[in-house]
């Protein structure tokens, strides 16, 4: 993420990059190199506790709390997914809960990938956004006021 | 006249083509290339005609009203049970249950048959290549009634291995319940022989029948099976409607399944007396309009001719097992030697998921994950595979469009 862009900032970065694509190879094309270029997730931290229920592949999320912001990391075995996480984790990894709770995320309409939302049981990127902000609701009823340490 | 004259040697399928209404359509701005055929198959417009026809003309309920369009309806909704009668070899029309499709048939058996006869310690024999729709069930009763299910192996073919299956084959043997047709690996299992072998334990036979009742000539009497189930949507039919085949003693002697309308001879608050065959199985108003335009489907299936679909059908297997070996990292699951219409496949470092959105993307539709097969999966150590499957309608156009997008595929997820 870039600290300098809000949530909405970031989310029309987003959505002007995809604007330079004319036909939807080239979009898949480049979410499968944002993918690529996911840092993998360390082995031990994909368990069945932190796999995001209701896709079709398997993905791991976990998520970090430091001075009142997540922090997440995540992974699949499938390309696509993983492109579609990498761009979540950049609109909202290292925001606060409450920016994170808020989101509206309309970028993923936007650049045209309502069916990965719409189709929960296939793809669960909707699961994904979901757990993201679960982490997010936890953590803020366990540090009600962020502290700044 | 010679007949044999006028009739083409192979199949005019862009004629066939023009029939399926949905073949005309884009997706994703390409035309569409429909390879999810085990799924469901696309309709022909005399299908769509004759549900249409039916709620435009003739809606009625049912078997007891006396006026006109009642009986218009119940003469035509009892013509598809003939017509399936026939197209399955059945001895007689009351062997024909209309259900919603495959899985409440297997569930029919295994809630009324299977709840009477199944006691304790009794053995059920399924195989490792069943749908969930045929484990599930008889995991219920198994667990209800402490009764054994027993699995047959496969190999890495995909073939039962029969050897075992005798093993296991006892007089502890109830029920033997085998899919006739892979729906992930399109093997063929040898149903007549397996059939036999159980018969001779005394064992009764349940053949689950939604993949091969499309394909294969289906003659349930020469068979030998006492129950055969399939749907009408893999037969380019409507969904919501399947049938259960029956042998009529078994039936007769079944508990009934639900309780209602339909299914009643007498009812008093103290006892109700059931209706015959096939009503005591049919409670409550059934799906008319789908169960008549069955007939239509089932129709469009014999004016071209089973074996001649089979025979398109199997050109496409064989052309697209050969084309699909020749790219690189992609390896065919199942490779029985007796195999129809399907081919499941996975690509090295290419997760299903990302080749079914891809293809997709391309206007292709294929399935992909574990295909309601998850124990077959294992047996594999694969999550899943991408499978494509064939129907009357499919080219070998469409294959090599197939073929040239897996191949960008591979090239885009190395």
């Amino acid at each position: 993420m870039n600290p300098d862009l809000s949530i909405m900032e970031t989310e029309k970065e987003i959505i002007a990059e995809f604007a330079l694509f004319d036909s939807w190879d080239d979009k898949y094309e480049y979410i499968i190199d944002l993918g690529k270029t996911l840092p993998v997730l360390d082995a031990k931290y994909k368990t069945d506790e932190n796999r995001v229920r209701g896709c079709q592949s398997s993905v791991w999320l976990v998520a970090d709390y430091k001075d009142g912001k997540l922090f997440y990391q995540a992974d699949s075995d499938a390309m696509i997914v993983k492109g579609l996480i990498s761009m979540l984790i950049r609109v909202l990894s290292g925001r606060t809960a409450d920016e994170i709770i808020e989101a509206k995320l309309d970028f993923i309409r936007e650049i045209g990938m309502t069916t990965h939302l719409a189709q929960t049981r296939s793809n669960g990127l909707l699961s994904m956004v979901k757990q993201m902000k679960h982490y997010a609701l936890a953590y803020k009823i366990k540090d009600p006021v962020p502290s700044k340490n | 006249m010679n007949i044999s004259l006028t009739i083409p040697k192979t199949l005019d399928i862009a004629a066939i083509r023009q029939e399926f209404p949905i073949l005309n359509r884009e997706v994703k701005g390409r035309p569409l290339i429909y390879l999810d055929n085990a799924a469901t198959t696309q309709k022909p417009q005399q299908v769509i005609d004759s549900i249409i026809h039916y709620y435009t003309n003739y809606n009625a309920n049912i078997h007891r009203g006396i006026h006109t369009l009642a009986e218009e309806a119940t003469a035509d909704f009892e013509k598809t049970r003939d017509v399936v009668k026939t197209f399955i070899g059945a001895g007689s029309r009351e062997e024909i249950i209309f259900t919603k499709g495959t899985t409440e048939g297997i569930n029919l058996v295994a809630y009324t048959w299977g709840r009477k006869n199944i006691k304790a310690g009794d053995e059920i024999i399924i195989s490792t290549m069943e749908h969930h729709s045929n484990i599930v069930p008889w995991q219920i009763l198994c667990e209800e009634k402490d009764a054994v299910l027993k699995v047959i192996p496969i190999n890495d073919a995909g073939e039962l291995m029969l050897n075992e299956y005798e093993k296991i084959l006892g007089p502890k043997t109830k029920l033997v319940s085998i899919v006739h047709v892979s729906n992930a690996l399109g093997t063929v299992n040898p149903v007549k022989e397996i059939i036999a072998q159980a018969h001779a334990v005394g064992a009764v036979v349940m053949i689950d029948g939604a993949q091969s009742a499309v394909h294969l000539d289906i003659n349930v009497s020469d068979m030998d099976c006492d129950f055969f189930a399939f749907s009408a949507h893999k037969l380019y039919g409507p969904t919501g409607v399947g049938v259960l085949y029956g042998k009529r003693e078994l039936l007769e002697s079944m508990p009934p399944f639900q309780g209602g309308g339909e299914m009643i001879k007498e009812v008093t608050l103290k006892k109700t007396t059931f209706n015959d065959l096939p009503y005591k199985f049919e409670a409550g108003t059934p799906n008319i309009a789908d169960v008549i335009a069955f007939k239509s489907a089932i129709q469009f299936i014999l004016s071209i001719g089973k074996e001649k679909i089979r025979k398109h059908e199997q050109e496409l297997l064989e052309y697209a097992h050969l084309e699909l070996e020749k790219i690189p990292g992609l390896r065919i699951v199942g490779k029985a030697k007796d195999k129809i219409s399907v081919v499941s496949f996975i690509i090295e470092n290419a997760h299903p998921q990302d080749i079914g959105i891809l293809l997709d993307n391309r206007g292709i539709a294929v399935r992909t994950g574990h295909h309601c097969a998850q124990p077959l999966m294992d047996r594999f150590s694969i999550p899943g595979t991408a499978r494509a499957s064939f129907a009357v309608y499919n080219t070998k156009y469409e294959l090599d469009e197939l073929v040239n997008a897996l191949k960008r595929v591979v090239k885009l997820l190395s």
